[in-house]
């Protein structure tokens, strides 16, 4: 009996390493990506998140989201055509500040979660298509499904997201403006100084709520 | 009306350089901030109010009770754009919920599997081929077009509540129906106000895009592929030699769309069509 079950558990853990290794051999595909991301991490939020617990909320985004995530596409999409004009420390503090800003944004997001379903749709790409846009939508009873597009492209160390759209409103292109004019007006400079003042003001209330 | 002008032309002198598609900026900024100040003092107080003291079922209730009566003019609007079966949809869901749904106030179509539609006149002159036209900001009504102000004339003459006739009882379900519309947006306005930096304009954006995708039913001809978006983690090959592979279009002729009026927009893309075939994922839309 007990035999039995160790070697179970050999073969479980056989399995699961063999799971890995062809995980990372041939890769997941965009989909399966967003749905076992999602679904854990709703998971999470439903079992381990009390009363949207902003530094939980924080620390699941970092630990399980944001490796899919590449930022500096996300931010050199969003500085847009000033981007070239950035030194490469202005870059690299422009995709940090960036970063801390969506994160906050999409804790706060994940906070106002509350037992929507998820409708994810069958991915409409060539198996070879290196740049794809995966629909999630949520449903919600009594109002019109909210659709999710994650687009993603293929890079060497797998598939990441350079932009989300949210009911059709481009995360990227939304900061677009605001990140021209800041920009137009004190140089890069100046927008890497709006983004820290503005992550800063984020940061109190939170601080705040903790005591 | 003068002074509104001048403020207008305040308004656009401080900001620099200015928006094409906003050309009212001071105007619209001026009606922003009465929004905010309104919102601030009575809107979202009586919305977090009504959120805090009727329970959860009883919100529940009052918005699909409000949203059940606008199925009507969403199916009559999908049938006004050509999409028939959308409207038979938006007809049933009403039949059902009306019904069974004891008067609206339960949801029984969308566990059916009969979805929503999100539809209104400003989206049917869209889809006739009528382009956004400039910004506008109305005090109460928020963010808008010139195309989706005319709509909203229509909407609102053919609203069942706006025209219900003693007036005590329009003047109660119109209070009531917005309180019930603010207090769903509390979560997404305090997200609002976290993500912007200036949030006039990330609002605009934000309309502007929701309204484009609405348009098209959450299907928008792909414009953030063309965006440039140069420069990854991992450095690629010199760009000249990079560029067959990739679809093409450089920065250089990409910029300049973004901030170009969505009917020129499409004008372009529609020139640069040919040279651009999409991939598989943007073909089949009408699947759904």
């Amino acid at each position: 009996m007990f035999a039995k079950s160790l070697r179970l558990a050999t073969a479980a853990a056989a399995a699961a390493f063999a799971f890995c290794l062809g995980a990372a051999a041939q890769e997941q595909s965009p989909d399966a990506l967003v749905k076992s991301v999602t679904l854990e991490v709703v998971g999470i939020i439903q079992k381990d998140v009390k009363d949207g617990d902003r530094r939980k909320l924080i620390s699941v985004i970092e630990d399980k989201v944001l490796p899919h995530f590449n930022f500096t596409a996300m931010t050199s999409s969003a500085v847009g055509r000033n981007w070239d004009k950035a030194t490469p420390e202005q870059k690299s503090r422009l995709v940090d500040e960036f970063k801390t800003l969506l994160v906050r944004t999409y804790a706060s997001s994940l906070a106002a979660y509350s037992n929507q379903r998820f409708d994810f749709r069958p991915l409409r790409a060539k198996p070879t298509d290196t740049d794809v846009t995966v629909n999630v939508r949520v449903l919600q009873s009594g109002t019109e499904p909210v659709q999710i597009d994650y687009d993603m492209e293929k890079r060497p160390n797998g598939w990441k997201v350079w932009d989300v759209r949210v009911a059709g409103i481009s995360l990227v292109a939304n900061y677009r403006t605001e990140f021209d004019n800041q920009v137009r007006q004190g140089g890069i400079d100046g927008l890497i100084k709006a983004l820290q003042t503005k992550n800063k003001s984020l940061e109190k209330p939170a601080a705040g709520a903790k005591k | 009306m003068a002074a509104l002008l001048l403020s207008g032309a305040a308004g656009c002198a401080t900001t620099g350089g200015g928006d094409p598609r906003d050309p009212a900026e001071g105007f619209n900024r001026a009606m922003y901030s009465f929004n905010e100040t309104f919102d601030q003092a009575i809107g979202k107080p009586v919305a977090t109010a009504y959120h805090d003291v009727v329970p959860e079922q009883g919100r529940y209730w009052v918005r699909n009770f409000f949203a059940n009566i606008a199925d009507l003019w969403i199916g009559a609007n999908n049938l006004l754009q050509g999409k028939p079966l959308d409207a038979v949809t938006d007809w049933a869901r009403f039949g059902f919920n009306s019904t069974i749904g004891l008067f609206g106030i339960n949801d029984v179509a969308s566990e059916m599997g009969i979805e929503k539609h999100d539809e209104d006149f400003g989206q049917t002159f869209g889809r006739w081929g009528a382009g956004d036209g400039p910004y506008l900001v109305w005090p109460l009504l928020g963010p808008s077009t010139v195309r989706d102000s005319a709509g909203l004339l229509f909407d609102f003459h053919f609203d069942p509540v706006l025209q219900h006739d003693p007036k005590g009882v329009r003047y109660a379900t119109v209070a009531l129906r917005a309180t019930s519309k603010r207090a769903d947006l509390l979560d997404a306005s305090r997200i609002l106000e976290e993500a912007a930096l200036d949030k006039y304009v990330f609002q605009r954006d934000a309309y502007l895009q929701r309204r484009r995708s609405l348009i098209y039913d959450g299907n928008p001809p792909r414009a953030s592929r063309d965006l440039p978006r140069a420069e990854e983690t991992a450095p690629v090959a010199p760009r000249s030699e990079a560029a067959p592979a990739a679809p093409v279009s450089t920065p250089a002729a990409a910029t300049p769309r973004a901030a170009l009026p969505p009917h020129l927009d499409s004008a372009i893309r529609l020139l640069e069509e040919p040279a651009q075939p999409h991939p598989g994922d943007v073909s089949g839309s009408s699947g759904s």
